[in-house]
């Protein structure tokens, strides 16, 4: 299928169809496909604090911050979650933590970050009160369980961009993890 | 004319007058959400012998992320009628929170009545990926998290803090799809025993098939009416002695999932523990919820349904669950059993965002 044209906005619809003809035509089986982009085409700041977390993650860190009666909050928020006062300061974190809550993921969907069987967990880095979530690779479920230590397996220095997918997986601590901050 | 119990919020009392659904179906795909709309609408009114001319307000609840078209809602009120115009407004959320717009925009008390509706053709789209979208943009939504992942996380915390079994989701399930079967709108009914569901695979361990709500394609439409407007069109009102809804963070790692802080307080507001709870019609599309909401209700916890209040008569949210309708179908539901005299008092609760984040708790009462 070839797209003959292009309207941006978030009520215009463009037709597309096989064959060489242009225009609405239905193709040979007499339906008619239509692609409706949508699309939010602004860019945006992530602000003073999200935005340190993810220079953080770039640079192969876990950052949180300082929180109401001194709790140290991960990811880090311009307010704190429970008393909405302001946060203070950036403190480092972790890498390593421990997994609060896992739910094993026999069968991950498409839009997933791993293409293989994988638990999501909140992990506590150390240092921090609070949890993160993102995917534990641990290979199996019978090797996953709350309580149990693991660090970020970052992406190579090189491919991290600043976005929570710098951090590939949490992967088991110690010797049996693979990966690394490269 | 008898008189309205006080309210505890508000100036003025309101109450429900009559309540109406649609079949709750796993794909409706003869009907488009106008379709859908128009035979519940019509019964909403009908019960009480009215038209359109006597509505003063209208609110709805849906998203448009199902349809993937902004302001897609808008179509809806044709299941209304647009002319001549009515006051009207919408929410983008679960349609409970329309009622509690509606609510207050009677509080004004320039108008008598509200005419509140929802609607979510859940099979027109991905939930797995519509609903991440309601999560943190930065530092969750890219992970695309599903809400039955997120949902089998709590459980996982459930269960290792001793405060629940997977026995206990399975008894949930199966005396939810066992009341069901007394619910001809229902989708999913049935009787299983909990020996046998706990038999089934994990779709995301721990929760196995029999914890998850279906998706469905549903609407639902409540009347509202105040002060003595009630009682001439309906002869025993439910009537919303106390309603409340709160949030808590969107940060999910700085939450503890095993409790539902926002329901308490928002039971709390509305005076759950004034009287005694005859029905709880609880939102809770997993069924580990309603262990958590119950706890936060200040409610026996009982997964077997053996204590003093009913929970969930009419299967509940694991019986049918159209999205951004399912709230509102635990008032309308409740509401109908003080209606139709069953019962004295009731409370509704209705959820929306991610795990139990934000929820709405009213308390209904007939005089």
């Amino acid at each position: 299928m070839q797209r003959l044209g292009h309207v941006h906005g978030p009520c215009c619809r463009n037709f597309e169809r096989g064959g060489g003809r242009s225009g609405m035509s239905a193709a040979g089986d007499q339906v008619l496909t239509a692609e409706h982009v949508l699309e939010y085409p602004y860019s945006r700041s992530v602000g003073p604090v999200i935005g340190a977390f993810l220079t953080g993650l770039r640079d192969g860190r876990l950052l949180g911050c300082t929180g109401s009666g001194g709790r140290v909050i991960v990811p880090p928020t311009e307010y704190d979650p429970e008393t909405a006062e302001s946060t203070g300061e950036l403190v480092e974190v972790g890498p390593e933590g421990t997994v609060t809550a896992w739910a094993w993921v026999g069968r991950p969907a498409p839009q997933h970050p791993l293409d293989r069987p994988v638990a999501w967990g909140l992990v506590k880095p150390d240092g921090a009160d609070t949890a993160l979530l993102h995917v534990l690779d641990t290979g199996s479920p019978d090797t996953v369980s709350t309580g149990m230590r693991v660090r970020p397996d970052f992406l190579p220095e090189g491919e991290r961009v600043g976005r929570i997918g710098d951090i590939r997986a949490f992967v088991p601590a110690g010797p049996a993890g693979r990966g690394g901050v490269g | 004319m008898p008189a309205a119990p006080a309210p505890r919020q508000g100036r003025r009392p309101v109450a429900v007058v009559s309540f109406a659904q649609a079949p709750n179906v796993r794909r409706d795909t003869a009907h488009n959400e106008v379709e859908l709309l128009l035979p519940v609408i019509g019964e909403v009114l009908g019960n009480l012998g009215i038209t359109k001319d006597d509505i003063g307000f209208i609110c709805s609840g849906s998203t448009d992320y199902l349809i993937g078209g902004p302001f897609s809602f808008v179509a809806a009120l044709d299941a209304v009628g647009v002319w001549p115009p009515k006051s009207e407004s919408h929410v983008e959320m679960d349609a409970a929170w329309a009622l509690y717009e509606a609510w207050v925009r009677l509080q004004e008390g320039d108008v008598d009545t509200a005419l509140v509706y929802g609607f979510g053709k859940s099979s027109m789209g991905d939930l797995g990926k519509i609903l991440a979208l309601q999560l943190d943009p930065y530092v969750m939504a890219p992970l695309w998290p599903d809400p039955v992942s997120l949902a089998a996380l709590q459980a996982r915390a459930l269960l290792d803090h001793g405060l629940a079994t997977e026995r206990d989701f399975a008894e949930v399930a199966a005396r939810s799809r066992r009341s069901a079967l007394d619910n001809p709108k229902a989708q999913v009914a049935y009787d299983r025993s909990a020996d046998d569901l706990l038999g089934e695979d994990y779709v995301v361990a721990p929760l196995r098939r029999h914890a998850l709500p279906p998706l469905t394609d549903g609407a639902a439409a409540v009347m509202l009416a105040a002060g003595d407007r009630a009682f001439e069109l309906c002869e025993r009102p439910a009537w919303i002695t106390g309603i409340d809804h709160r949030v808590e963070t969107h940060a999910l790692g700085a939450r503890d999932l095993t409790s539902s802080p926002s329901t308490a307080k928002a039971a709390e507001v509305a005076g759950v523990s004034a009287g005694p709870v005859e029905v709880v019609e609880l939102h809770a599309p997993f069924a580990p919820q309603e262990l958590v909401l119950c706890r936060a209700l200040g409610l026996p916890v009982d997964p077997t349904g053996a204590g003093s209040t009913s929970v969930n008569p009419s299967g509940g949210p694991l019986a049918a669950n159209a999205l951004m309708a399912g709230g509102l179908i635990r008032i309308g539901e409740a509401a109908a059993r003080i209606i139709d005299g069953r019962v004295s008092r009731v409370v509704a609760h209705a959820t929306s965002g991610p795990v139990l984040q934000q929820n709405l708790v009213a308390v209904l009462e007939g005089a």
